[in-house]
């Protein structure tokens, strides 16, 4: 791969204020990202597994610049000169939507902050071709975002991204709201406007099955650090990292008998405090040997493929 | 022997102003005993509400119920509510999706658990916290102690879930009914919650009535699934038999809509449309609208009929029932 990444990553780290002295002074942190680097390539979708707690949504909001790091760099790099224009389609789109807005400004409203000045007309004009875009029918816009059914709305809040032509759509949870038929439908979509308009997605999810089905290469994340990173077939195929086999185990499969293990295992995350000063996932690893006790690096394991586990990178 | 839990033709409607809403039209049900059976839907298909309607949980006057609920031999809609409080807890425990809002935010865990032990078994106050703990350890929670000790805001979801899984089956239930009961869970802690539920239920001869969206999760914990759509069954039958061979339009909609079964960026086939307003139901299929087998058949309303020899299997859909009938 030799195109410029559209986005670079380096070291990012996020923490929170949690307690504070008498003065006021915080004491305590929440340890949310704990340097993450990253490249996302132009055209790609990158999918971000984890479970809750990892730091998949605070890597979201500083991407999409709601939260600053404590320290990292993010450096965007657009298509048009300048920083790449970036979007977001959040999870739920019941509260991500205006309610008291009707659909052609909710839809319009990115628009009308980056371009003051446009008219009326003018914005309801791109909101009616947006709108199109994601097979709301034009006559709907004058509605108001409770008389759509979850799918719509969730089109909506696709539109609504599409609307300023960005490079980059962030797209955290974007179906978790939604039931499995419906969800087919919006992931259709997403892989179709991605074709017609060369989009970069990075897909936040929880859910492997979703990664899977639409990303070219997935991160996996762990206590606010990348523990496994690669191609999607590398990673779900072929799973290094022994967080990423145990996720991958976890998830219920279709017609596939459960195994009758695992029930006494540790299930529960070390806290994100006081960080584990060793390797982040040693407590439940089932490899826990000598030298995880020394803070662990992203190693190469082969070609692109990339593992945060000094065991299973040296492995051939 | 009669069945645990029977539901025949059960319709439930909420009265709204100038009309109502149908959430059940016409279920028909049942569970044995130690079995698990499923019921796998997707939002407002009725699945929650039919497990509301088997406790009787919803408020008295808010609807109007026909048909029957025979559940223990009890009468569910015509019983009087103090044959109802003997049922729920000791014989028939229930477990939520959410389990912080099945607990009490202001007061300790073990206070909890010692007061339902006690409420159901009579025991004294050192008795019934001895037992809390040996439940807790039953769940393979490793330092019982200190979990009672804490309030539930302390606890991760999975643990609050053990703890209401441990209390579910401290009075011997002969059923229990879990709502979703791991939806809000991460999935490494949803295979511990489901692996711990069944062996309890296998080593306490208890039947369970598991109700979720999920049909992965059904095909691998469930003996007996009922699929459901707008307040009706439209196919029920052995959970693998379902899986590997379903019958009714809406079943092959739902499998076919999975991700995992279409390769990468496949399309994926989507169930046209959306549900139908459940104020304003179809007096037919109310699967009609969205379906690729709709004929002139589905103005009327088709019965669920056997699809297979054994006769275990059965959808309910005009179209099937041609192919099925047909030499």
């Amino acid at each position: 791969m030799n195109t410029p990444p559209i986005l670079t990553l380096r070291g990012l780290q996020v923490r929170f204020p949690a307690g504070a002295d008498w003065l006021g002074r915080a004491n305590e942190h929440v340890h949310a990202l704990n340097g993450v680097d990253l490249d996302i390539r132009p055209g790609e979708t990158l999918g971000v597994v984890g479970e809750s707690g990892c730091g998949k949504t605070t890597l979201a909001m500083v991407l999409i610049g709601l939260i600053k790091p404590s320290s990292g760099t993010l450096e965007r790099n657009g298509a048009r000169g300048g920083s790449a224009n970036m979007q977001i389609v959040f999870q739920d789109p019941q509260s991500s939507l205006d309610p008291r807005l009707p659909v052609w400004r909710v839809i319009a409203e990115p628009l009308h902050v980056q371009r003051r000045g446009l008219s009326r007309a003018e914005l309801k004009r791109a909101a009616g071709a947006a709108a199109s875009q994601v097979e709301i029918p034009p006559d709907y816009l004058g509605r108001y975002p409770h008389e759509f059914s979850g799918g719509q709305r969730q089109r909506i809040a696709i539109a609504r991204a599409l609307i300023s032509e960005p490079d980059i759509i962030l797209l955290d949870e974007p179906t978790s709201a939604l039931d499995i038929s419906v969800q087919a439908q919006i992931l259709n979509l997403l892989n179709e406007l991605q074709r017609r308009r060369g989009l970069t997605y990075i897909l936040i999810s929880h859910n492997v099955s979703v990664v899977r089905h639409m990303s070219d290469r997935v991160a996996v994340m762990y206590l606010g650090q990348i523990v496994e990173l690669g191609t999607c077939e590398e990673v779900l195929q072929t799973p290094r990292h022994p967080y990423t086999r145990l996720l991958l185990e976890s998830v219920p499969r279709l017609g596939v008998p459960v195994a009758f293990d695992a029930v006494s295992s540790s299930t529960e995350l070390p806290s994100n405090r006081r960080l584990p000063a060793g390797c982040f996932f040693r407590d439940r690893c089932p490899l826990a040997r000598e030298g995880c006790d020394r803070p662990q690096a992203l190693l190469t394991a082969a070609g692109e493929h990339r593992v945060r586990c000094h065991v299973e990178a040296g492995q051939p | 022997m009669a069945s645990l839990l029977s539901i025949q033709d059960l319709t439930l409607e909420f009265p709204i102003y100038r009309g109502s809403v149908r959430a059940l039209n016409g279920v028909t049900l049942r569970v044995e005993s130690r079995e698990i059976v499923g019921i796998v839907g997707e939002s407002g298909s009725g699945k929650s509400v039919t497990a509301m309607m088997v406790m009787r949980l919803l408020v008295e006057g808010s609807y109007r119920a026909r048909g029957s609920v025979t559940l223990l031999g009890q009468d569910v809609l015509r019983a009087s509510e103090a044959a109802m409080l003997e049922l729920r807890g000791s014989q028939v425990a229930m477990i939520f999706q959410e389990p912080m809002t099945a607990l009490n935010p202001t007061r300790k865990v073990g206070a909890q658990m010692v007061e339902v032990i006690r409420l159901h078994r009579g025991l004294s106050r050192a008795r019934a916290r001895t037992e809390a703990v040996a439940l807790l350890r039953d769940m393979h929670v490793a330092d019982p102690e200190r979990i009672l000790g804490n309030y539930p805001f302390e606890l991760s979801g999975g643990m609050r879930q053990r703890v209401l899984l441990a209390l579910a089956f401290s009075c011997q239930p002969k059923l229990l009914i879990a709502d979703e009961p791991t939806t809000a869970l991460d999935v490494t802690v949803q295979r511990q919650v489901l692996l711990l539920m069944r062996e309890k239920a296998r080593e306490k001869n208890a039947a369970i009535l598991f109700i979720t969206h999920d049909m992965a999760v059904v095909s691998q914990f469930c003996d007996r699934v009922y699929v459901m759509y707008a307040g009706g069954v439209v196919e029920d039958g052995p959970t693998a038999e379902v899986m590997a061979n379903p019958r009714h339009p809406y079943t092959r909609g739902l499998l076919g809509a999975l991700p995992d079964r279409t390769g990468s960026r496949g399309q994926l086939e989507a169930i046209q449309g959306s549900v139908p307003d459940l104020t304003r139901l179809p007096e037919g299929c109310a699967f009609a609208a969205r379906c690729p087998l709709v004929r002139e058949a589905c103005r009327q309303r088709p019965p669920l009929v056997v699809t297979d020899p054994a006769g275990r299997h059965r959808a309910a859909c005009w179209a099937v029932q041609e192919e099925v009938q047909a030499p």
